[in-house]
């Protein structure tokens, strides 16, 4: 519908639209924008305030001593090991729990799927969680980050929904050809699983990537802490130099005279940990619309 | 075909031999072993990680020592006693005031913006702009608490932080508000953040629903001069309705879910705590990081009760209407 054909009324509305969703889109943006001016300007210049739109001493100094930081980069690795691991054994264990769910004649298919999804309703919460974490062992012990999260039941419903959709002919034709159960589910039915597997990866992804809070509670070795709970250890103490300085003789001289100068330093961090998501974040963007929908089915 | 596909071709002409129906329940069960394997490594893992816990919330009526490990039943019983003590507790008031008000606010203004989102990007002809606002307005939803604690804290810094900049620059503060340490604009703060970070993602489901809608309704609406708003008002609201209503009624089961993560991170400064303690950030501070085990685990165990209760009648309630989630 072309402008010129609205009424004056709609044309007002219109506009009053446009406005209101570029403010918004303003709004949106503007932090992620100021982050990065911010981390790319020097530090003792940020310092005198009025950085904005655009840095005013550019340098790439800041990023220098966060890409050679031991501390950073071991927690950078960790959180990267925690991802990879954590989301290809939680969606293959998920899986495979969902494909022997979809089968009909499982004996005590009904009883697995009250248990599975009483849990949904009901947690035993957070101290008790806890105290079986410690008892476990997995104190300071990097399975923390896997184990615990293997299952999602939320993901069983939707793989289980997904599987039952898949035309029965494709299996028992493979069993016919002397596929066993185990065959068909890695053979058939992964791959024909492509589109689900690659949305429900990228959230189980990303949630591993911005946990912070586990390892607060978990985790008190600094050698195991992803990059979140680092940076938020940075936040909190508000002086990067205690947290990220320690056994780092060359950054810690950087930082000591730059003391002051942090806000650089801490921005630069903040962009390099949400890089990752905003670099892959436009390719796959049609998968997070995805996971909506996919999340949003019935059974 | 050949001969050995067909399952069990000897096996027909032993004596033996009984259908499937007629064997006893483990034979049955031996018979489908391999789905069994698929489904037992997962159902001992929720055992373990979600049901042990539930018999760890027995610990809410002891006196917990944390030297019985795993023998929990050495420790003496004492009913309700933590209870109690969380109900006559000092803060209890507070806790429970800051919870329903918090998430109230959250509810009556995080659960429209995403409507009224999408209800505006639905009147956007021009595809360019429309999947711009879209990718822009997504993006906060995919990042850490942690970085938008970091950016929150950035922007209202008292040291040239954006807001007080722009307050300044406009003339309506003189000096700068160190925002985040008062009380007054805290749940303003908090609640803003929430929306900022989901609105966006949260009207992808509006959008899917309105896009369901039949173009010839608006086509009859517009010969006969409807306006655009009215449009909005008289077409799309009513056709997407009932996604409204069963989100909103599911919203209602989680009154008691005022957020976690965001007030860990965004009120740091322990002055806020009138106004930021919340059922969970208490339970974390002081069942877990004060280790007082036994207490935590009642205080934690009473939301968990008032929380089933109310998603079972929302979900009673949303069945009602018409739609299920399960």
């Amino acid at each position: 519908m072309a402008f010129k054909r609205l009424g004056y009324s709609d044309r007002v509305m219109v506009i009053i639209i446009y406005i209101l969703l570029i403010l918004l889109s303003f709004t949106a943006l503007y932090p992620f924008w100021n982050t990065l001016v911010v981390s790319l300007n020097e530090g003792l210049d940020t310092a005198k305030g009025g950085i904005t739109f655009w840095p005013r001493e550019f340098t790439w100094t800041n990023y220098e001593i966060v890409f050679t930081n031991d501390r950073i980069l071991q927690s950078f690795g960790i959180s990267i090991l925690r991802t990879v691991i954590g989301t290809v054994s939680a969606i293959f264990m998920t899986a495979l729990l969902a494909y022997g769910m979809s089968k009909s004649y499982l004996m005590g298919r009904k009883f697995l799927t009250i248990f599975f999804i009483f849990t949904l309703y009901f947690g035993g919460g957070l101290v008790p969680t806890f105290l079986l974490i410690k008892s476990l062992g997995l104190m300071n012990n990097f399975l923390v980050f896997i184990i615990p999260g293997l299952i999602s039941v939320w993901n069983m419903i939707i793989f289980r929904t997904f599987f039952k959709s898949l035309p029965n002919g494709l299996e028992e034709s493979a069993q016919i050809d002397g596929c066993s159960n185990w065959g068909v589910f890695i053979r058939i039915v992964l791959p024909l699983s492509g589109p689900v597997i690659a949305t429900l990866s990228l959230f189980t992804a990303i949630s591993h990537w911005n946990d912070w809070f586990t390892p607060t509670i978990y985790i008190t070795n600094q050698d195991l802490m992803p990059v979140q709970t680092i940076l938020r250890r940075i936040l909190n103490a508000n002086l990067i130099n205690d947290v990220i300085g320690g056994g780092d003789s060359l950054a810690s001289e950087k930082l000591s005279k730059k003391s002051l100068t942090s806000k650089s330093l801490i921005s630069a961090t903040v962009m390099v940990v949400s890089l990752p998501i905003i670099l892959v974040y436009p390719f796959v963007q049609t998968y997070f619309v995805n996971g909506v929908m996919v999340g949003s089915l019935k059974e | 075909m050949p001969q050995a596909t067909v399952k069990e071709p000897d096996a027909k002409n032993t004596a033996d031999y009984k259908p499937i129906h007629q064997r006893n329940a483990f034979q049955r069960w031996w018979k489908q072993i391999d789905i069994q394997l698929m489904v037992w490594p997962g159902a001992i893992l929720i055992f373990v990680f979600a049901y042990i816990p539930m018999y760890g919330v027995l610990t809410g009526f002891m006196d917990y020592n944390i030297f019985t490990g795993a023998r929990i039943f050495d420790n003496p019983w004492v009913g309700f006693k933590h209870f109690e003590a969380f109900f006559s507790a000092p803060q209890f008031v507070t806790i429970m005031r800051n919870t329903l008000a918090i998430s109230l606010m959250k509810f009556f203004i995080g659960f429209p913006a995403p409507i009224i989102l999408a209800l505006m990007l639905n009147e956007i002809r021009g595809r360019f702009f429309k999947r711009t606002v879209q990718t822009i307005t997504y993006l906060p939803y995919f990042m850490s608490w942690v970085i938008v604690g970091s950016m929150v804290m950035s922007l209202l810094s008292t040291e040239n932080g954006s807001v007080n900049m722009l307050l300044q620059g406009v003339g309506a503060i003189d000096e700068p508000i160190n925002f985040l340490s008062m009380r007054e604009y805290f749940w303003g703060i908090l609640v803003t953040t929430n929306v900022w970070k989901d609105i966006g993602f949260n009207s992808i489901i509006y959008l899917a629903a309105i896009s369901g809608v039949n173009p010839s309704l608006y086509e009859a609406a517009e010969i006969d001069g409807a306006t655009r708003f009215k449009q909005m008002y008289l077409i799309t609201i009513p056709t997407i309705m009932p996604i409204i209503i069963i989100f909103m009624i599911l919203q209602m089961g989680s009154l008691l879910n005022a957020g976690f993560e965001d007030i860990l991170i965004l009120a740091q400064n322990p002055s806020l705590r009138p106004v930021s303690d919340v059922i969970d950030t208490y339970v974390f501070r002081v069942g877990l990081q004060n280790q007082r085990y036994d207490y935590g685990v009642a205080v934690g165990l009473f939301r968990a009760v008032v929380s089933i209760v109310l998603l079972t009648m929302a979900n009673y309630l949303a069945r009602r209407s018409g739609n299920s989630l399960w």
